[in-house]
């Protein structure tokens, strides 16, 4: 339970209420995963109506994030911004969200046109709204418009009731709101775990990478717990609509509320995953008692770890923010999975932690994480290796509403302009951010919550930071776009690609930007050398988006699927590919919905939807070669500091690889000519990439494959015939 | 508390210990039901049934699994939302499922069995209660 020196008083909120609309429904059964009918939600007009799902529908998208890009496809035109009232936030669970069996099957996936890339963005988030909000009757919710005065939606999928009201007295950031939200709604502390809010916080009114916090209500500790739909700045969206939250209530969740189609199936299945789980993550990869941090080590043995704005791969204090720190931090022994039955269980909270700065200095909380991406991105990129700075940070962020990976990843960049003399303190208002400087960090958190001074700025993204360091600052544009590790607008993750070509294609071949939720190859190709040759990557790089994309379409998490494997899947044919799990998720589709899919099918299902999306993008004018660029960071060295860190390695490669000899060239010679080498490859790697996608040179999906597909509508077909005029 | 133990070298592997307990608790004759496994195999006879251990408490995501007064590990069917982590996570594999049957079943020791035994092969012996595992009861 959180302690709070502040207590809030949630009669006073309830009496501040004005109600604007409301509509009530007749609730209806689910059959076989859908709910077969999706909410409109519109803050402007105040309008709230109910859209049937037909078959086609079902048969092209899926659902999910195929239910959610199909409806903001919908919803928007050629000339939709981010803060345009017809932009949606979409949110959508799946047809296999909600199933309680088999682990990592709660995930919400929300969508909108991004305020960070312009183009459409998709974010996969754990925590209890998107299956309860199909439980209440909807695939899918919109909300479209922006209102008034700050609001509240609440769907009370109990009582077939849908209200939206304006809250003027609850709190904006997530910790508190989503327990004020919890007391208002639920009748006891039994029912809390019913309600489910999605919000944002201070801070995403005050940046472009506000990230949706999505609650649990963890009955054993008694907190409203956050897990983020960060990428893309859903959460800026979400606070433009001036929205506070968006809650749901469900409190008659049971085994079979998805009316299945075979759950005796289903049962077997997950029994089967569980027990492997409990006989095998010990020896793995350990999730179950550090989460996603146990890759700390693993990134710092393979020099991967992100340091110092992705300069380095490893560093010596890394061991202080390694997993045995997570270990101890992090309560053991309690069910931490963010939806019923993950026994995966890696959303792990450090509890009874006393805040030290800010405006809740002295307040007593559970901070949810922090995960590896954040770990490394506050530890290693930023060069704070202290693990109580991670913490703090983590939670002003999610409260905040802001995403940690941008967080992470723009400070490092304006440490590295700062320690290059770009900027000064002059400009930073007296901060020196200087690698390592953990106070002067959190305090441009702090600032980007209250929207003041240079911590404002850092809330720009990488990518309008580099404009306005070169208009106002004079800093090279060049050197900007070499070390500003973005792409398409994106701040990237927190691995160093440098050494795997696959890899910078996963990064920048991704739809929506930077993000490693497409493919992670870098053990496949840089350390197992399984994909030698540029068709081998481009195979993988097919593959693995197609594949990755399914559990977006689904409301599933990625992590059950090989963050623990079968004893004996390294004697499989393709162990990359964990065949018995993916047999798993075929069979559980089938399962689920009563259809009879393999695992083509799996992959055809994922390849309608990505190439909807690619054409998305390129009806807002973005999904073409050229947005698919990485800066150089993201493929060598750009320093001569950087490349003599690893010059045996680079010298060997210019030698042995490319057949150029380094012997007696100065390190500024090597380095361009390593960097002419590894720009070319990255070129031929996007050739064979398309057109193994079957896209065109400039990455356009051809009218053959979108027919193929069966997207060849009117709307996409008006798109692609610009680019094939 | 009291557990149920089966010895081997009474058991005749008639199986009418899983028809009785099947019927008790399903009213039907079905040892896939039963909460109680007699198992057959090349080596000999062997038995699974819960030993109250109360492992499964600290997995159940909704608090379902909990330990009565007298110390027996008791599934709540009402607060059961069928997610088969107790399955997966029993240390000896304890917890069944099946067909038909949403949620998960255990042995709660309630000794039908052991009156229907013809050869006396399973009684219910006191046992010290295992100390309390659940770790959230310390820290929260």
């Amino acid at each position: 339970m959180n302690v709070y020196q502040n207590p809030y008083n949630v009669a006073k909120m309830k009496e501040a209420h004005k109600l604007l609309t409301e509509l009530t429904y007749e609730k209806q059964p689910l059959k076989m995963g859908y709910a077969n009918r999706t909410l409109h939600i519109n803050v402007s007009e105040n309008t709230i109506t109910s859209k049937p799902v037909t078959q086609e529908m079902k048969d092209v998208f899926t659902g999910g994030r195929g239910f959610d890009m199909k409806l903001l496809w919908d919803a928007t035109n050629e000339n939709t911004k981010w803060d345009s009232p017809e932009n949606e936030i979409v949110i959508a669970a799946g047809a296999m969200g909600g199933i309680t069996q088999y682990p990592g099957a709660g995930k919400s996936i929300v969508c909108g046109i991004s305020p960070l890339t312009g183009a459409p963005v998709d974010s996969n988030v754990g925590g209890y709204f998107g299956p309860y909000l199909k439980f209440s009757g909807w695939d899918a919710i919109e909300v479209q418009g922006i209102a008034e005065k700050d609001i509240i939606i609440f769907i009370d999928g109990d009582a077939g009731k849908i209200q939206i009201f304006e809250a003027p007295e609850e709190d904006v950031n997530s910790h508190l709101l989503a327990e004020q939200m919890c007391d208002m709604f639920a009748k006891n502390e039994q029912e809390k775990k019913a309600i489910a809010t999605v919000s944002a916080g201070v801070a995403a009114e005050h940046s472009f990478f506000g990230c949706l916090n999505f609650s649990f209500y963890d009955r054993r500790r008694q907190v409203a717990r956050l897990k983020q739909a960060g990428r893309g700045g859903l959460g800026t969206l979400f606070r433009h609509k001036k929205i506070k939250g968006i809650v749901c209530k469900f409190s008659q969740l049971q085994a079979d509320s998805n009316h299945v189609a075979d759950l005796d199936r289903i049962k077997e299945i997950a029994a089967d995953y569980h027990r492997e789980l409990y006989e095998e993550d010990d020896k793995q990869c350990d999730m179950r008692h550090v989460g996603t941090a146990h890759l700390v080590e693993l990134m710092n043995d393979y020099d991967l770890l992100p340091t110092h704005n992705y300069k380095f791969g490893r560093h010596d204090k890394a061991q202080k923010i390694t997993s045995h720190v997570w270990r101890e931090m992090f309560t053991q022994g309690i069910p931490d999975g963010c939806w019923y039955g993950c026994t995966m269980q890696c959303a792990k909270s450090v509890d009874r932690y006393t805040l030290r700065t800010g405006p809740y200095k002295g307040d007593i909380v559970s901070v949810d994480g922090p995960e590896y991406e954040t770990a490394a991105a506050f530890g290693a990129n930023m060069g704070i290796f202290d693990p109580h700075f991670i913490v703090e940070a983590n939670f002003y962020c999610d409260t905040y509403g802001i995403d940690t990976i941008s967080w992470g990843t723009g400070m490092s960049f304006v440490m590295e302009c700062y320690e290059n003399g770009i900027i000064n303190k002059e400009i930073t208002g007296g901060y020196d951010l200087s690698f390592g400087r953990g106070e002067e960090a959190i305090e441009m958190l702090h600032k980007m919550a209250r929207g003041e001074g240079f911590g404002k700025i850092i809330g720009l993204g990488i990518r309008r930071m580099k404009k306005l360091f070169v208009e106002e600052y004079g800093a090279d544009a060049a050197f900007l776009q070499d070390i500003g590790m973005e792409c398409k607008g994106m701040e990237y993750s927190e691995y160093v690609t440098k050494e795997s070509l696959a890899m910078q294609g996963g990064y920048g071949l991704a739809l929506k930007g930077a993000q490693h939720d497409e493919a992670w190859l870098i053990f496949m190709d840089m350390v197992n050398n399984q994909i030698p040759t540029f068709e081998d990557k481009a195979e993988a790089l097919h593959y693995f988006p197609m594949f990755r994309t399914w559990f977006g379409l689904q409301g599933l998490c990625k992590l059950p699927w090989n963050d623990v494997e079968p004893a004996d899947n390294g004697e499989t044919d393709e162990p990359a590919k964990v065949p018995k799990h993916l047999q798993n998720y075929v069979d559980l589709f089938n399962a689920i919905t009563g259809n009879n899919i393999d695992q083509q099918e799996l992959i055809l299902q994922s390849e309608r939807v990505y190439n909807f999306q690619r054409v998305f993008n390129l009806r807002l004018g973005f999904g073409t070669r050229k947005h698919d660029e990485i800066p150089y960071r993201s493929a060598g060295p750009v320093t001569n500091e950087e490349y003599l860190s690893r010059e045996e390695r680079y010298d060997k490669q210019l030698k042995e690889k490319y057949g150029w000899d380094p012997t007696g060239k100065s390190v500024d010679e090597r380095r361009l000519k390593m960097r002419f080498f590894r720009e070319e490859a990255y070129q031929k790697l996007c050739d064979a990439v398309y057109d193994r996608r079957g896209w065109d040179n400039n990455g356009v999906p051809t009218i053959e494959k979108i027919t193929e597909l069966g997207l060849a509508n009117s709307g996409v077909m008006e798109v692609l015939k610009k680019y094939y005029q | 508390m009291k557990v149920l133990v089966w010895d081997k070298t009474k058991c005749i592997g008639c199986g009418i210990c899983e028809n009785v307990c099947s019927q008790t608790w399903f009213k039907e004759e079905n040892r896939e039901k039963s909460r109680i496994k007699i198992i057959t195999s090349e080596s000999g006879l062997d038995c699974n049934v819960c030993n109250q251990c109360g492992e499964c408490i600290d997995v159940c995501p909704v608090e379902a699994l909990n330990r009565d007064a007298q110390g027996i590990v008791r599934l709540d069917a009402n607060a059961c939302v069928g997610c088969m982590s107790c399955v997966g996570f029993c240390p000896s594999a304890s917890m069944f499922f099946a067909p038909k049957e949403p949620i998960p079943f255990k042995c709660i020791s309630c000794g039908v069995c052991v009156k229907s035994c013809p050869t006396g092969a399973l009684t219910l012996e006191e046992r010290p209660e295992p100390l309390e595992r659940v770790f959230y009861r310390r820290h929260f």
